[in-house]
């Protein structure tokens, strides 16, 4: 741990403060809190809202995951969990059950995750009407009025241009019947995952400075007509490689030797407990 | 085959810290703090404004430890800041007591105070100085020494402001004193419409290139001024901090340098003209940034239809740490989303030919 700074990185009084905005939005399921994010050693637009989220939260008797993509090894995931052991020499683990604390961009873990958990999102853009509308002034008071008839629209024109909904990840959902939220950037695979769960979903936008939750048992749906279900990203008749899992969300992989296409889980610690499973 | 999925990332971070250090091993010839803040001064300014942190060592540090990058020297001393408590608040400056090293006006010939042309490239031929390689610093320093003990010291005069004079003649507004708490961008989210003092916050901690490219937008077509410089003026000014054991007293703590810039433009005033005044203040001698903060401001006042009278888009896209942060996460790995969007892609292609 470098005892130049503070446990955690931020002074006492400022993660007290986004403890605070934190609070508020799990009172609030899918309301966007703002906050006065702080400026991380590591980019904005690299994960700071997450990374505040996590520092704000995390004490000693923590376990902490960290995962891009899906993957504990990612470039980016190692980064933040260096930077957090560096100032608070917190457990670290790649076991999905065994994190108390997990903090993931673009991914949420196949393992169901319980009631002592917290998944910690990373959100580069936290306002979901922001596709249709460009003003920060506008958006608020569409929440406010609870005026979503351009998203709807949006979805329609989709469907009469390319006879589908063509957003691919971060489908806009409707949180408790009252707000519309941005799951941050993961794939529709991974949305039913966010209803009537156990855990509590908090997301943070460093950059863009906002906070918004989902505590456990909300009802999180995604935008769809009657007649036109939620799709999500299909992985028919395709498994993963390594683990044969056919139930994830797959990472598509090309041989440059042979130009063959594999696919293997997005998850990476899943699939190393499958595998440890199939080899028993 | 031999593909994993981005593993290994660990050693390779590692390594690639240890890569860049070789980028700065090229020469046994070591670059000193104390030589940056003095001969790259105008550098250490522009670090320092765009971070919103004054500090020329630290800004000196920050520029050695990345190469002159100042997107990243920025970038250290932002984050640095955030982990120091605040513990005071200055009073509020009065730059009327601007102790003024360099002072014009492109208004009046004749100000009161006069003009101080003081230390510009302004006039310089650009012509690259090869002699400057040769330069003796110790002989630099000895002569600029010698004469500076030469001039006899001159009692300093105030300068009176040069839009006092058309304010007292009712050309250009005048307004109460607002002595509301200023709207800290660094503690709050901005909010729209956000006020004056955000607004200019926000400016004066922006990027250079960006305020600037905005500012020559406005001027040359996306907006409708051509503004007069009526004052720019750099100098030194006092801060203090209130303490609170002696009722009302308050102790200085020091000097930092600014440069600060008033623009008039004409703007309606029901059926007649008057002045309108675009304002500009930065850390350092960064003169350039701190006229174009001042077009802007005022752009911002006109609220028209062009890019840099939109306050959002204005005040959201040029602070230095999030532009660059955002940019430079496209290279972070995206295959999650970037999978969603070819199952996307393709389902079109499938759903059209069907």
């Amino acid at each position: 741990m470098n005892s130049n700074y503070n446990y955690a990185f931020l002074d006492e009084g400022s993660k007290r403060e986004i403890r605070r905005s934190i609070l508020k939005a799990v009172a609030i399921p899918g309301y966007q809190v703002p906050f006065g994010s702080r400026e991380l050693p590591i980019g904005r637009g690299w994960g700071t809202g997450g990374i505040q989220l996590t520092l704000s939260l995390i004490g000693p008797s923590d376990t902490l995951k960290v995962i891009d993509q899906g993957s504990d090894e990612s470039v980016n995931a190692v980064n933040i969990k260096k930077f957090v052991c560096l100032c608070t020499d917190v457990k670290t683990t790649i076991d999905t059950r065994d994190a108390t604390l997990i903090q993931t961009r673009h991914r949420i873990p196949e393992i169901p995750l319980d009631n002592g958990q917290i998944l910690v999102f990373q959100v580069p853009i936290p306002e979901p009407l922001r596709i249709v509308e460009a003003r920060e002034e506008a958006t608020k008071k569409m929440h406010a009025e609870k005026d979503y008839a351009p998203m709807w629209l949006q979805l329609y024109e989709s469907l009469v241009k390319y006879k589908k909904v063509t957003i691919p990840s971060e489908y806009p959902c409707m949180v408790e019947g009252r707000y519309v939220m941005n799951p941050s950037p993961i794939p529709k695979f991974d949305n039913p995952k966010l209803h009537k769960a156990e855990c509590l979903y908090l997301f943070g936008a460093g950059r863009e400075k906002k906070i918004y939750a989902i505590p456990p048992h909300t009802e999180v749906l995604p935008l769809a007509f009657d007649d036109v279900p939620f799709e999500r990203e299909s992985f028919l008749g395709k498994k993963c490689r390594q683990c044969g899992s056919e139930n994830t969300y797959l990472d598509e992989i090309f041989d440059a030797q042979t130009g063959e296409k594999f696919y293997q889980c997005s998850d990476t610690s899943y699939c190393l407990e499958a595998r440890s499973h199939v080899s028993k | 085959m031999a593909y994993v999925a981005v593993s290994g990332g660990k050693e390779a971070i590692e390594e690639s810290i240890k890569l860049l250090d070789y980028y700065r091993s090229g020469t046994i010839k070591d670059i000193e703090i104390e030589a940056i803040e003095n001969k790259l001064s105008l550098l250490v300014d522009r670090v320092m404004s765009e971070a919103g942190l004054y500090s020329k060592t630290y800004a000196a540090l920050a520029l050695k430890q990345c190469e002159g990058s100042i997107e990243e020297a920025v970038f250290l001393l932002r984050a640095y800041r955030s982990t120091l408590t605040r513990n005071y608040y200055t009073n509020i400056v009065d730059t009327d007591g601007m102790r003024v090293v360099r002072r014009i006006s492109a208004a009046f010939k004749d100000i009161a105070g006069g003009q101080i042309l003081g230390a510009t490239y302004d006039y310089t031929h650009r012509l690259i100085n090869f002699d400057i390689d040769k330069e003796d610093p110790v002989e630099l320093q000895r002569e600029m020494q010698k004469k500076l003990s030469q001039q006899a010291p001159e009692e300093i005069v105030l300068c009176p402001r040069v839009s006092g004079v058309l304010k007292a003649e009712g050309i250009i507004d005048s307004y109460e004193q607002n002595d509301l708490q200023p709207f800290d961008v660094t503690e709050h989210m901005l909010e729209f419409p956000t006020g004056r003092s955000a607004r200019l916050q926000t400016l004066s901690r922006a990027d250079t290139g960006f305020v600037s490219g905005l500012a020559y937008s406005a001027l040359r077509g996306f907006g409708q001024v051509h503004p007069t410089v009526g004052e720019l003026r750099s100098g030194y000014v006092d801060l203090c901090v209130p303490y609170p054991l002696e009722g009302g007293e308050s102790i200085y703590i020091g000097e930092i340098l600014i440069t600060e810039v008033e623009c008039f433009n004409t703007a309606d005033d029901t059926g007649q003209l008057k002045l309108a005044v675009g304002y500009g203040a930065v850390f350092g001698r960064n003169e350039t940034k701190a006229i174009a903060m001042a077009v802007v401001d005022h752009e911002l006042d006109n609220a028209g239809p062009y890019p840099a009278q939109n306050e959002e888009f204005v005040l959201m896209h040029g602070d230095s740490l999030e532009m660059n942060g955002f940019i430079s996460h496209l290279k972070l790995p995206h295959y999650v989303t970037f999978q969603s969007k070819l199952d996307s892609v393709r389902k079109t292609r499938r759903a059209g030919s069907e």
